[in-house]
């Protein structure tokens, strides 16, 4: 298409990123009345931001001399309660989501199975820990047993679906291959899917105790055992000296787990 | 592999024996440490309560089935609240966590002290739990939706700001040299080489980071930083199981559509 | 005019990369730097316009030299330095006229840059550019939409916007088929004679460097072993640079070393079907 048309004065600009114009400019417009709307529902009151800049400052300066030794007892067995809880849960929720996984694996169950395993994973993915952790605190009382419950079903979500999806996602030749062997259906999923699968689903679980361990943090606001009730009394009281040593420690525990999963994971690869 | 030899007759072993050994020693090490945990929560816990959990449940369930439909004309607000807080909140996360990553990566960090500080940002926020951090604004700022949009965008930063930087990192060096060699200022080669190799990934986390935080907003009202929380802890406490239960039914079909809602939008970016 | 004296590169492992280069190369020029893998070629290059950093030496460019110049001072030089590289180094999700529009970056402003607004007249030069290397029809194409010889021709439209006194080109047809890669070094070519243009291509393609380049220089481990006309390239020169071979031999080779190394076959006793397997030998 070579044109002898003069080349010069001709106009140029980058292309948009969305072509549509009507799309486009109906996105913009649409932003721009939903920010407006959503703004004004802050409720933002400068005297409140004043007053909670001063509280905020003080809290902050407390991060400079944390008091780790006053309530030190309760912030140690806090902790220990709560690592203890992520180690349990992710141990047993791994165990359970096991079954869980391979009945959520389109090719490996009947339809039955799948849908209902495929519903306890949606169950566990869509509500959050903490909302999990009261309605078990209710039915088990306070205390870890119900955070212990409630991370083995966050798990087990987790650790389902990624299982279910890399099932599903398996090579079918190597499948076929041991299958035509004569081997049974056990026989094919310890040496078709196990190997396949395996070595990242050990990856996860250190990921997934990385996680559990700063949900465990969290559930004793709501009664579930751990550090958090503590958190949340010493916040309620001010005490941000304690406030202030408890957070550090949870941030350096959430730290040292995720270095040491790292590392083990590069030497287990 | 392990091939053996013994009296001139070749083996084959899955494992060979000192494998073997340090494998059930590894094994027998962690069912010792789940036996320990195991009990050290048994020892904290009620078992009269435990015990009573069926009857507990059952009750739950028959309070709660069927839920109460009319409850959803005080819950739009609520709802709404929700939204705010997680768009916002996301919204305040990425003009946060862009630049910092920008700061944290390898190739566009000006130097080391930056760096390092920036990933210490990273690191901080993303250790400590968005509820945590609703707790700490409640007390600071008082309860409102404004301390639960505070809490969501801190803990997004962390989140955000690993992936982004992550991304940054991972990006092709040449064209960014190629740009150089044209006499490109560095603020040039930034915004022309390198934030159109980096944006799709940044929008695709920022959707990403908007879904989760959807369902983190709707908790944080359990500490009294606005949106549905807020209803959903005054349920339980007066024990209202078909509230609660109409609650959990809004915040599944929010979550739906919200995933929904990302599955397409990080679609249509590839 | 370029002028090179005694340029060296010591990279911070010890390996001396160009040892007390010293060239010059006259305007209009199209010189072809040759030389094995390592030989320092895209280092000699990257010095020039200092992508990488010369240890010493300098580099002299119509009377500047380059070697002093600080950071700003740079930047103004290196627009006059065009680069076209191996990969064709383009932003591929920026359509192609943007690609070519970045060679003109050193002239505009940040915002300016940002929102793409670059004067008319850069505009008209860059469609021009775009019909004389053969992709008028694709300015809002995105870059990695394109073939590998189209990325190249707008790698060389950009290098060609910045209107320079020198063109550094690296390897320019390494990821191109034969017959593209022709094409792209003729076209290298007339660019250079229509514009008076130096240039410098380094090539691992020896009978293409003959066919196109007026001056040939040769870089082995550093230094310079060959600098004259493409014809004095005789077999024994070639060994100089590049170590021993057979340069005109274009059949099977005739050694079992060489025909296993050749056909992938490593040299182990275990795996080469040239020699009794062990375990026969073992079990007999």
């Amino acid at each position: 298409m070579a044109q002898a048309t003069t080349l010069s004065g001709r106009q140029w600009s980058p292309p948009p990123l969305i072509k549509n114009p009507w799309v486009r400019w109906g996105l913009i417009l649409g932003a721009v009345i939903y920010l407006i709307f959503a703004l004004s529902t802050l409720n933002f009151d400068p005297a409140r931001v004043a007053r909670g800049m001063q509280r905020s400052g003080r809290l902050l300066l407390a991060f400079l001399h944390p008091d780790f030794t006053t309530r030190g007892n309760l912030i140690f067995t806090g902790m220990l309660e709560s690592v203890t809880m992520a180690a349990i849960s992710t141990v047993a929720g791994f165990i359970v989501a096991v079954p869980v996984g391979f009945g959520a694996a389109r090719n490996l169950v009947p339809m039955p199975v799948y849908l209902v395993c495929r519903g306890l994973i949606a169950l566990s993915r869509t509500f959050q820990e903490v909302i999990i952790a009261i309605l078990f605190v209710v039915m088990f009382g306070f205390g870890p047993f119900a955070g212990v419950l409630t991370l083995i079903f966050g798990s087990l979500g987790f650790f389902s679906k990624l299982l279910a999806e890399d099932i599903e996602e398996i090579d079918a030749v190597q499948v076929e291959a041991i299958r035509s062997t004569g081997a049974s259906w056990l026989q094919m999923v310890s040496y078709a899917v196990v190997p396949q699968v395996l070595p990242r689903m050990i990856g996860l679980t250190l990921y997934r105790f990385d996680i559990n361990i700063r949900e465990a943090a969290v559930l004793g606001i709501v009664g579930a055992g751990g550090i958090g009730s503590t958190l949340n009394t010493s916040l309620r009281r001010y005490d941000y000296d304690t406030a202030s040593a408890i957070i550090l420690v949870i941030i350096a525990l959430v730290m040292v787990v995720e270095l040491s999963s790292g590392w083990i994971r590069k030497r287990v690869q | 592999m392990p091939v053996l030899e013994s009296s001139g007759i070749k083996t084959w072993q899955w494992r060979n024996q000192k494998q073997t050994l340090l494998e059930y020693a590894f094994w027998l090490a962690l069912l010792l440490l789940m036996f320990a945990c195991a009990k050290f929560i048994a020892d904290r816990t009620t078992w009269g309560f435990v015990l009573d959990a069926p009857r507990q449940g059952r009750e739950m369930l028959s309070r709660g089935v069927p839920p109460r439909w009319d409850y959803m004309s005080q819950l739009w607000r609520p709802l709404w609240d929700t939204l705010t807080i997680a768009t916002l909140g996301t919204a305040l996360s990425f003009v946060i966590s862009v630049p910092v990553a920008f700061l944290a990566a390898r190739n566009t960090t000006p130097n080391l002290l930056v760096r390092y500080i920036a990933l210490f940002i990273i690191v901080g926020t993303r250790s400590v739990n968005s509820l945590i951090w609703a707790l700490i604004l409640v007390v600071v700022l008082g309860p409102g939706v404004l301390s639960g949009t505070l809490a969501i965008a801190l803990r997004s930063v962390g989140f955000m700001g690993k992936l982004i930087y992550e991304g940054i990192e991972e990006i092709n060096e040449e064209p960014v040299e190629a740009i150089r060699s044209t006499g490109a200022s560095g603020a040039q080669v930034l915004s022309y080489a390198i934030w159109p190799q980096v944006i799709t990934n940044i929008l695709g986390v920022t959707i990403y980071r908007w879904d989760i935080n959807l369902r983190e907003s709707t908790v944080v009202g359990l500490v009294g930083a606005g949106g549905i929380g807020l209803q959903l802890d005054a349920s339980i406490n007066t024990l209202r199981w078909n509230q609660v239960s109409m609650i959990l039914l809004v915040i599944f079909v929010s979550v739906f559509i919200s995933e929904w809602i990302s599955a397409k939008a990080r679609q249509a970016l590839i | 005019m370029l002028r090179i004296d005694s340029l060296s590169k010591r990279y911070p492992t010890g390996d001396m990369a160009l040892k007390g280069v010293t060239l010059e190369v006259p305007d209009g020029q199209v010189m072809a730097l040759i030389g094995p893998s390592g030989a320092g070629k895209s280092t000699l290059l990257r010095c020039i316009n200092r992508l990488v950093e010369p240890t010493s030496g300098s580099i002299w460019l119509n009377g500047i030299d380059l070697t002093r110049l600080n950071t700003r001072e740079l930047r103004q030089a290196r627009r006059k330095i065009g680069m076209i590289f191996q990969e064709y180094a383009l932003v591929e999700r920026l359509t192609v006229m943007e690609n070519v529009l970045a060679g003109q970056l050193g002239y505009v402003n940040f915002w300016q840059s940002w929102f793409r607004k670059f004067p008319q007249a850069t505009i008209d030069e860059a469609f021009r550019l775009l019909d004389r290397v053969g992709l008028s029809d694709f300015p809002d194409k995105r870059a990695d939409a394109l073939s590998g010889g189209q990325r190249q021709r707008v790698g060389i439209a950009r290098a060609l916007l910045q209107n320079p006194e020198l063109l550094l080109v690296d390897e320019p047809t390494a990821s191109l088929d034969p017959k593209t890669s022709r094409q792209i070094m003729r076209l290298i070519n007339e660019l250079a004679s229509e514009r008076g243009l130096s240039v410098i291509i380094s090539i691992h393609d020896v009978p293409l460097a003959q066919m196109f380049a007026q001056r040939i220089v040769g870089l082995r481990f550093g230094e310079v072993v060959y600098d004259g006309p493409p014809n004095r390239l005789t077999p024994s020169v070639l060994n100089e640079i590049y170590g021993e071979e057979d340069w005109n031999a274009s059949g099977p080779a005739q050694d079992s070393e060489e025909k296993r190394s050749r056909l992938g076959w490593s040299s182990h006793p275990l795996r080469d079907p040239l020699q009794k397997s062990v375990e026969v030998n073992r079990s007999q």
